[in-house]
């Protein structure tokens, strides 16, 4: 066997395939994908009065009491840092995790003096992306309470208005139930306008 | 518990429905048989060899085989390191990122050539477009198909007696990539597109967030959201059992990954072609029931270690490093799928699993990656544990071991035994290295048990060319560059080469006429046997690392 033909044919090939699978076939799925889906191809942007005020796949980060809050987020610099994207990576057996978690907690019942119902976990872990712009109904609905007196809003409004957020399985089977915090809050902020 | 059940059931019932007509197809393909599709893609195949210059009819021994293989992904390895180390002064990089060190270059270079993926980046702040698009996703198709490529040569040593060749690599590497790889990824990458995943090529968008708020004194009023040719690329990864996220955090990046339904599309991804690839090997000899039987090993273990991982997520409610959309039963799902596969993409961050969650992760990874495994090695390396039962089997009985109407020889053995231990002594090798080297426990993000456990997962991933991390482990310096990139490629190249060593040999042999003293390699007791054979020289090899590690971590709760 000659080495420097079967070198030559690398090449060859290498570059071929590069047209093949490097360029043609990204510019045909870019191509398909402006054409049907241009807004989830370009990140699915929410605007609000012609500027855009995030995505609604990616999380936000909310500390005032009249906003539903989303996951902890153990991003770099601070907390939804999109480009720093990452989970704690803690091990769950080591004390910092449990002390987060605690830390957590003890902050969640600060923020809303008498509500005696359990934390859900999701409000007190954080997600693996450090954006996640989701929480459980559960957790939503523990802070109901809360949004609801900052805003001087009926809890029922509230209620009805994470009911309405709440995406269910992918058919009834797949994935969990969630609320997406973004898309609520926005809509929290039209209800409190009207 | 129910949806935990009907999740899980209807998971492996839906990906075996699919890679049985795909197994059929792919076989069909790779023997240059006349499929539906043959009308589109043998005209574009012809044009790729054109283009290459290549005889397709052109016949290789093992030797040829593996040397146009060595010397093919040598020169694809250079490619990629070249155009990381030149991307700043390369077009389609609007976020202006600068050339990459030479140790995370060559890092990432080996790892997306053997089909590892193992990242020591985050794809967002490190790579162009270019680099991700030319260079990274395009090695996404090769590796694969190299993959394909070896085991179909491996298939040929088989189904050919008396002859010294095994095939023309060129034409096995083009025909996985034009008939299979592509439209498969064409198909996902738009069905990925229309739940979220970004394809675009326009700059990183900056918009304002809906509460502003102090951090350390700096307001932030604003996020930037990364952009990309991402949905191509993502397609692929998950197809070809690469696993390198478009993303840092893979598929728990919510524009790669963004609702349940593209969940579940990359998770049927990843296991959809190391299926389809023991269905094609049963067509492919021409006896069903022997691809059943590999495929029905492979299962038993996949569903044991699923159930397993369950238990342990869901029992202690672990939520910490998941993601909402997915909650801890289609996180643990995934895990388990992609170290079964020897994809490595996680859509929930490993580190953060319980230790004997953590720790079934890594037992399916150090078992080789034969459970699924890696698009065609996955089953090449569940061949040789085939040989080896058999051999087994072999000397309980006193008689030659045949596998398929091959005698099993002494050859065959050390060959099969390098295709078992490269890997194995790599992992532990590198693994004790690693432990002892100094200055090299400030990368770890845990002490103790488990930063033991974060060095052995790193080891194990990349030996066995799977990809997924302890993300907690701070890879990004010359020892782990250089130290990972050394293991992938001893865990890629050793058993590609003594695989191909196996097919020379056995394509040379005459086929032995069925006795009545020939060991059934197609029925339960040769699936149990298998089954044993994996478990004990993976739980041999691996028990007193896994004792230091996760199982250590897990004693230590006791009180």
């Amino acid at each position: 066997m000659n080495i420097r033909k079967t070198l030559v044919r690398s090449l060859l090939m290498l570059l071929v395939l590069t047209l093949l699978c490097g360029v043609l076939y990204t510019l045909a799925v870019t191509g398909v994908a402006q054409l049907f889906f241009p807004r989830q191809a370009n990140g699915s942007i929410i605007q609000k009065n012609g500027t855009a005020v995030g995505s609604s796949l990616i999380g936000q980060n909310f500390t005032d009491p009249g906003y539903f809050w989303g996951r902890p987020s153990a991003t770099a610099d601070y907390p939804y840092n999109v480009l720093a994207s990452a989970g704690s990576n803690l091990s769950v057996t080591s004390g910092d995790e449990a002390a987060a978690v605690q830390a957590r907690i003890a902050y969640l019942r600060d923020a809303d003096p008498g509500n005696e119902a359990a934390v859900p976990v999701d409000l007190v872990t954080a997600s693996a992306s450090g954006m996640d712009p989701d929480i459980s109904v559960a957790g939503a609905l523990y802070q109901a309470g809360r949004v609801a007196r900052a805003r001087g809003l009926a809890a029922d409004s509230l209620a009805k208005l994470v009911a309405e957020h709440t995406q269910g399985r992918f058919l009834g089977i797949f994935g969990e139930e969630r609320v997406n915090v973004l898309e609520l809050n926005i809509a929290l902020d039209a209800l409190a306008r009207q | 518990m129910t949806n935990l059940i009907l999740q899980s059931v209807l998971f492996v019932v839906l990906v075996v429905l699919l890679a049985w007509p795909l197994g059929r197809y792919l076989w069909k393909v790779m023997e240059g048989r006349k499929t539906w599709t043959s009308g589109i893609f043998v005209p574009v195949e012809r044009l790729v060899h054109r283009l290459a210059r290549i005889d397709p009819e052109e016949e290789m021994d093992w030797k040829q085989y593996l040397a146009a293989v060595g010397i093919f992904s040598a020169v694809c390895f250079l490619a990629v390191f070249a155009l990381q180390l030149l991307q700043n002064l390369l077009p389609l990089n609007p976020q202006g990122m600068s050339g990459l060190s030479w140790h995370l270059a060559l890092n990432t270079a080996v790892s997306f050539v053997t089909n590892t993926n193992w990242q020591s980046y985050s794809g967002e702040t490190t790579m162009s477009y270019l680099t991700q698009m030319l260079g990274l996703a395009v090695q996404n198709f090769v590796s694969a198909a190299v993959g394909l490529a070896v085991l179909f040569a491996l298939i040929r040593g088989f189904t050919r007696a008396s002859m010294k060749t095994i095939g023309n690599f060129w034409q096995d590497l083009v025909r996985g990539i034009v008939h299979i790889l592509l439209p498969l990824s064409f198909v996902l990458a738009i069905l990925l597109v229309s739940q979220g995943v970004v394809q675009n090529f326009g700059d990183y968008q900056q918009v304002s967030v809906l509460q502003p708020f102090v951090s350390n004194g700096t307001t932030i009023a604003s996020q930037t959201l990364p952009m990309g040719p991402a949905a191509s690329q993502i397609a692929i990864k998950q197809l070809g059992t690469n696993g390198g996220g478009f993303f840092g955090v893979n598929s728990a990046h919510p524009f790669e990954n963004p609702t349940p339904f593209s969940n579940l599309l990359e998770m049927l991804s990843i296991l959809l072609l190391p299926f389809a690839c023991c269905f094609a090997f049963g067509y492919a000899v021409r006896q069903k029931r022997q691809g059943l039987a590999l495929l029905a090993a492979m299962l038993v273990i996949f569903v044991a270690c699923l159930a397993f991982a369950l238990y342990f997520e869901q029992s202690a409610g672990n939520m910490e490093g998941k993601e909402t959309r997915f909650g801890i039963v289609d996180s643990s799902l995934w895990a388990v799928t992609t170290t079964a596969a020897s994809n490595g993409s996680v859509n929930a961050m490993h580190d953060s699993f319980t230790p004997l969650g953590g720790l079934v992760l890594l037992v399916l990874m150090q078992l080789g990656e034969v459970v699924g495994g890696g698009v065609g090695s996955g089953l090449y390396g569940m061949i040789a544990f085939a040989l080896m039962a058999v051999f087994i089997a072999g000397l309980m009985v006193g008689r030659t071991p045949e596998y398929l109407g091959k005698k099993i020889e002494p050859w065959e053995m050390r060959m099969a035994v390098l295709v078992i231990l490269g890997p194995t002594l790599t992992v532990l090798l590198g693994t004790a290295l690693a432990a002892v080297y100094p200055g090299t426990s400030a990368a770890l993000a845990n002490t103790g048990a488990h930063g033991f456990s974060e060095i052995l997962y790193a080891f194990s991933s990349a030996a066995n060319n799977n990809g997924s991390a302890f993300a907690g482990l701070n890879a990004n310096s010359v020892f782990y560059d250089v130290a990972l990139a050394v293991s992938m490629l001893v865990g890629r190249f050793v058993p590609i080469a003594a695989t191909l060593g196996i097919a020379g040999s056995l394509a040379g042999k005459k086929l032995v006429p069925v006795s009545a003293g020939t060991l059934s390699t197609n029925n339960l007791l040769f699936v149990g046997l298998l089954i044993f054979v994996v478990l004990i020289l993976g739980a041999l090899s691996f028990f007193p690392a896994l004792a230091l590690g996760p199982v250590a971590e897990q004693l230590s709760r006791i009180r």
